[in-house]
């Protein structure tokens, strides 16, 4: 900042602040454009796979290719197992997590006292369990729902509590953001009225809350659908040619099938494996257009 | 200290009595607890698993101990196998001879995390500083759900592109067809670190954008440029959330699994030339569980021990992560 030039006269009533020197301004807009080449580096990545993936499936994507059993045979090879085991996977992963995601969340919103260590615990643990690695929830699924403990075995109900448990994070964190912004004035008003606590919840928080609930349960089933790692150990079976018929069948899932598909010698599967994507993809999109949707629609303010 | 309250209110009311004790709502309130209680016992089942069939099972097998099939095992020889275990460099646990040096995998971990974390922890928080500091809000309102896509995209779905593109595509072409295999830790690395980036950028964005305005403020009334208040001012005031969001980052990419199994390989190998392939620890689970595995088998006990060794790292990164937060939290709120 040495350039106080003799040109600005410190003599006038009304002092100007010497321009930044020329060296500093490029560095500026240099910095800047180089922060913005970073995002826009992971835009043209995403649009790089996006082109990649549709180019390479687009011609395998047909109603046969939706309807057909898996085969040794790319050229017959279809999804429709894989379609219906992520289906099955996606009601019992909701049967599971809404119940104990929900209540994790109101206990620890509307119940907790955050000065108990337990409750801290279970806090700090939460946010812990959301970083560990998807496969280790497959080590606990393989020992406690696939073998020993619960030993259902390499069936739909396993998979869903296994993926269940792995999303029950992004449910309670987003719970618990919608009921607390559910405002303190509603449950005041609602006690004095002579509700009791549960009454209180049950009639007013949820129901302001619901869209947000909703809104992260979509989310987290979004993240389930697209897991693979968890599935290699609790048993999802690479041929399958019948449709999943309830909890206790043996499934296959279209994260499944895509890493199945790879695994092939043969060239043409490689594109089998882009064309579900292509379908995982949409309803990954889908479901997240739901999700926003819902917000923007059912979002209360307050 | 309801009733407590209520006897001190003026103008002579008689004080409120004791409401009625209502055991549903005694029922309920235990019933959540439960399902709070049941995150807990998730962390409790993995450790308790982990370390039963590892400290249990592993190494009290005789054949990791190196004493085949049938020989009597000893505590020396548990103490062996750790050791074997934790300094061995020769991993091989299905093809004879037997060996359960962990280190290649290892090797084959931090090979593809540093490299994911060459991508990930420039391009995350540049992105963050561009989104927290310059973008004006349309601009972020286009750009967040962009990284927020490129968060929710499955890994298997990266695991496909850094396979069928990155690698043939991109590497082969640069470093020539003979030099690249089909399976490279640098590929996998590559696209891991656009996996992670996401995490990285807006856990260092939301750190960012704790730093009061007033501290900018200060900084541009003594005449500071926008670069200088960026990087002299803002980020040093955020710097454990955004150490926060690199050591999460470490942590996501030692636990990613689909990435570098489908692209850098399923072959142990201790080096550090990331044109070769390799075997992460993530890869070695997900090659090794494929399959129906007895459950007494040596394979299956690799397993375990193998996810003890990454979960142990990953809660470190994650406990470290979470107390850096925890610090920007309370400076800042």
């Amino acid at each position: 900042m040495s350039a106080a030039s003799p040109g600005f006269g410190t003599t006038t009533a009304h002092r100007r602040v010497p321009p930044a020197p020329r060296g500093e301004r490029v560095r500026n807009v240099v910095f800047e454009i180089l922060l913005a080449l970073c995002l826009v580096l992971a835009c043209l990545l995403l649009g790089t796979l996006l082109v990649d993936v549709i180019s390479d499936g687009a011609g395998s994507l047909s109603w046969d290719f939706l309807t057909r059993p898996p085969s040794a045979l790319p050229t017959l090879a279809g999804l429709e197992p894989a379609i219906f085991g992520t289906l099955w996977l996606v009601i019992t992963c909701v049967a599971f997590i809404v119940p104990v995601g929900v209540g994790t969340a109101i206990y620890l919103e509307e119940y907790a006292d955050r000065t108990r260590w337990w409750n801290r615990l279970i806090e700090v643990n939460i946010q812990n369990l959301a970083a560990v690695p998807s496969i280790v929830y497959g080590i606990f699924g393989l020992a406690f729902l696939y073998r020993g403990g619960l030993d259902l075995g390499p069936v739909i109900l396993t998979g869903g509590l296994t993926l269940g448990l792995l999303v029950l994070p992004v449910v309670i964190v987003t719970a618990r953001e919608a009921i607390r912004a559910v405002p303190p004035s509603i449950r005041e008003g609602a006690m004095a009225l002579g509700a009791t606590r549960w009454q209180t919840i049950w009639r007013q928080v949820l129901p302001g809350s619901i869209s947000g609930v909703a809104t992260g349960t979509i989310l987290a089933l979004s993240r389930a659908i697209g897991e693979t790692a968890p599935l290699l150990l609790i048993g999802a079976v690479v041929f399958i040619t019948e449709n999943p018929s309830g909890p206790d069948s043996r499934y296959t899932a279209i994260p499944f099938q895509i890493f199945a598909w790879l695994r092939f010698p043969q060239e043409e599967f490689k594109n089998k494996a882009a064309a579900a994507i292509i379908v995982l993809m949409v309803v990954l999109i889908a479901m997240n257009s739901i999700a926003i949707w819902l917000r923007n629609r059912y979002q209360r303010k307050w | 200290m309801a009733a407590g309250t209520a006897s001190a209110t003026p103008g002579g009311r008689p004080p409120l009595g004791a409401a009625r004790r209502r055991w549903g709502e005694d029922v309920i309130r235990a019933l959540l607890f439960l399902a709070a209680m049941l995150s807990i016992l998730t962390t409790i089942g993995i450790v308790v698993a982990l370390a039963v069939e590892t400290f249990g099972e592993f190494f009290a097998d005789p054949i990791v101990q190196g004493k085949g099939a049938d020989g009597a095992t000893s505590i020396g020889g548990y103490l062996n196998g750790i050791a074997d275990f934790v300094f061995g460099t020769d991993w091989s646990p299905n093809i004879r001879p037997l060996s359960f040096g962990v280190l290649p995998l290892v090797a084959g971990t931090l090979l593809t995390t540093v490299i994911a974390l060459i991508v990930a922890v420039p391009l995350g928080l540049g992105a963050a500083i561009y989104l927290s500091e310059y973008a004006d809000p349309r601009v972020r309102k286009v750009l967040k759900p962009i990284l927020e896509l490129l968060a929710g995209v499955p890994t298997i779905v990266f695991g496909y592109f850094a396979l069928t593109f990155v690698t043939p595509v991109i590497l082969q072409a640069i470093f020539g067809q003979e030099d690249v295999g089909s399976f490279n830790a640098l590929s996998g690395g590559l696209v891991m670190g656009f996996m992670v980036l996401p995490t990285v950028a807006s856990v260092s964005e939301d750190a960012l954008s704790a730093v009061p305005g007033a501290l900018r403020e200060g900084a541009y009334g003594l005449g500071a440029s926008k670069l200088k208040v960026s990087t002299r001012i803002v980020v040093p005031a955020a710097l454990s959330g955004i150490v926060a969001a690199f050591v999460l980052g470490i942590s996501r990419a030692i636990g990613e699994t689909m990435i570098v199994l489908l692209a850098s390989g399923a072959q142990p190998n201790l080096t550090f030339n990331p044109l070769e392939a390799v075997e992460t620890m993530t890869a070695f689970i997900g090659q090794q569980a494929t399959g129906d595995i007895p459950v007494d088998s040596v394979r299956y006990k690799t397993i375990f021990a193998v996810g003890a060794l990454l979960f142990l790292m990953t809660f470190v990164m994650n406990a470290i992560s979470i107390r850096f937060v925890r610090r920007y939290r309370e400076v800042y709120e």
